[in-house]
């Protein structure tokens, strides 16, 4: 085992054993400026940008403070912030089971065939591509003046909104968010399910194991992780969409996005310039939690669907 | 055996098409009730959208964040090559030790939420501003963050799957400078992961709003945003357009990465 591992390693050039110490920190130094761009680039735009928010959201007037973050529960935030967590494990729940579902029927389909390559390419431009025009495709469907909305009301004469417009708050975001979670799911559960082999399933059948059997002693566990993996990923991408909600929501900031957003762009309360820089500290740190989670899980599906 | 699978074989097909048709249904109901809110009554909408001249006549907004997208989709594209494509190649041959570090950063603004990066952008920004104008094409330098891990995964899928150090080294051995070893040796046989790397970038900066909106520049989604509030049917009608076009992007993108499984 060890010398197949070892083979590639073999098979690379053996390097001058004693080339002389200054022509190669010399070589070094100029292979590292190979890379210079990419690192100024990327310090500049990415982590000077994460640098301010981590380090504005301790700084204040005067220097370090606590201030912003201690802002962080105050009511207002934290229920902006339970309602987005809210919204997102509802939406990823929702998105799991429904999206695992439609990635069972494409799995059974034909790998190579039209149906699943249109599905899949579907599934990828509604899972990211942009929720301005998602929120307006439902805009057009449940809206005030809306397909759905005024055959409803015509034909059947019941009024969708009778308890109110629900649309341009938090159930529709539900429902939105809901259209982009299940393609999603269906982007990132598919591979796992490619993974399941058939033998297993014969393997199963052989020893005389039922179809219950199969899928609550085999293909469960087996696929659990990457399960669970997905859903939070679903949650990561509810948690930090903001343009379905920017262009949807019409009244007040109900979810911390909105309320980032009404940091950045409204004059701050004195003394609060860095609120926004603290909220966008706990999505991050929310969101890396969920992450490394979902990177741990993903090494298990590893193991066996990989 | 052979009868309990061709049993299962029609299970799965009757459950599969049910389970396509009644998400069919929800998938599909919005994208065909936009269609009938944009050809109510005797609108005009979809003419209008193909007619150029006329359009940019009536909606100046519109037309500035289209055109504003489409230059952002181009010069994202390019930066991103010129910036990810030999890096990675050098990665690869002189610098593997620095590996799991470059695709640490690329991979990382996966882990941070467009709303939060743009909170940390806004200075950066205001230097832009400074040296380069508020033009909306400056919005490049950020979506090439954004698109970053998404071309990353893309090149290295398929760095990993020629041998680069052979070929540079090969390359090398005849006399070849660097420069001819990416672009005339390893480029040609990376063309489709780099293709696919351009095609989700050039998706990606077509649907961005976040960062646009924020920090107040103009583009084809924020452009759309801004058109609801006085003509819904068109900004309904523009939303429909650019949802059919991503989607042909990503199934020429599915139907050419096919391709290029089918001749190795």
């Amino acid at each position: 085992m060890a010398t197949v591992l070892d083979g590639p390693e073999l098979a690379a050039p053996v390097p001058p054993v004693r080339a002389p110490r200054g022509r190669l920190r010399l070589n070094q130094v100029r292979s590292l400026l190979g890379t210079l761009p990419f690192f100024a680039y990327v310090t500049i735009f990415l982590i000077i940008p994460t640098l301010v928010v981590a380090i504005g959201a301790f700084a204040g007037d005067g220097g370090f403070t606590l201030a912003n973050v201690t802002a962080l529960g105050d009511s207002y935030v934290l229920d902006a912030f339970g309602r987005s967590i809210l919204l997102s494990a509802v939406t990823a729940l929702i998105g799991a089971v429904l999206g695992a579902v439609l990635a069972y029927a494409l799995a059974t389909a034909k790998p190579g065939g039209l149906l699943r390559r249109v599905v899949t390419a579907a599934s990828g431009v509604l899972a990211q591509f942009g929720g301005v025009t998602l929120a307006f495709a439902f805009i057009a469907t449940v809206g005030l003046s809306g397909f759905v909305t005024v055959f409803l009301r015509d034909q059947l004469g019941t009024d969708i909104y009778s308890g109110g417009v629900w649309l341009f708050e938090l159930p529709g975001l539900v429902l939105v968010y809901t259209y982009f979670q299940i393609p999603l799911m269906v982007i990132v559960f598919l591979p796992a399910l490619d993974g399941i082999r058939p033998q297993w399933r014969e393997a199963t059948e052989s020893l005389g194991g039922s179809t219950w059997q199969y899928w609550t002693k085999v293909a469960g566990p087996l696929l659990a992780p990457a399960f669970l993996g997905s859903t939070l990923l679903l949650f990561a991408n509810a948690f930090s969409a903001y343009a379905t909600a920017a262009a949807l929501v019409s009244q007040g900031n109900p979810i911390v996005p909105l309320q980032i957003r009404s940091a950045l762009t409204s004059e701050v309360v004195l003394g609060q310039q860095n609120l926004g820089k603290a909220m966008a500290l706990g999505m991050v740190v929310v969101v890396a939690v969920v992450m490394t989670l979902y990177a741990l899980l993903q090494k298990r599906t590893a193991r066996w669907l990989g | 055996m052979a009868g309990l699978r061709a049993r299962r074989a029609r299970r799965q097909s009757t459950f599969r098409w049910t389970v396509l048709a009644v998400m069919g249904v929800f998938f599909l109901l919005p994208l065909a009730a936009m269609v009938e809110f944009t050809t109510r009554g005797d609108s005009n909408t979809w003419s209008l959208l193909a007619d150029w001249p006329q359009l940019s006549a009536t909606y100046p907004d519109l037309a500035e964040g289209i055109v504003a997208s489409l230059g952002q989709a181009l010069f994202t594209a390019l930066l991103m090559l010129v910036l990810l494509v030999p890096t990675a190649i050098w990665v690869r041959l002189r610098l593997p030790g620095l590996r799991p570090l470059v695709e640490f950063i690329c991979l990382l603004p996966l882990t941070i939420p467009a709303i939060v990066l743009v909170v940390g952008l806004a200075p950066v920004y205001a230097w832009v501003n400074y040296f380069l104008g508020g033009s909306s094409l400056t919005l490049t330098f950020a979506y090439t963050i954004l698109v970053l891990p998404y071309a990353y995964r893309a090149i290295d899928a398929g760095l990993s799957a020629i041998d680069v150090k052979t070929l540079a080294e090969a390359a090398r051995g005849l006399g070849a400078s660097w420069f001819t070893v990416m672009a005339r040796v390893v480029l040609p046989n990376i063309r489709s992961a780099v293709l696919s790397a351009a095609f989700l970038t050039v998706a990606l900066v077509l649907g961005e709003f976040t960062i646009a909106s924020l920090l107040n520049r103009t583009n084809l989604q924020v452009a759309i945003n801004l058109l609801g509030k006085s003509s819904a049917t068109m900004s309904v009608a523009v939303s429909l357009a650019a949802l059919i076009l991503a989607f042909v992007l990503l199934l020429l993108l599915s139907l050419f990465g096919d391709r290029r499984k089918a001749s190795r």
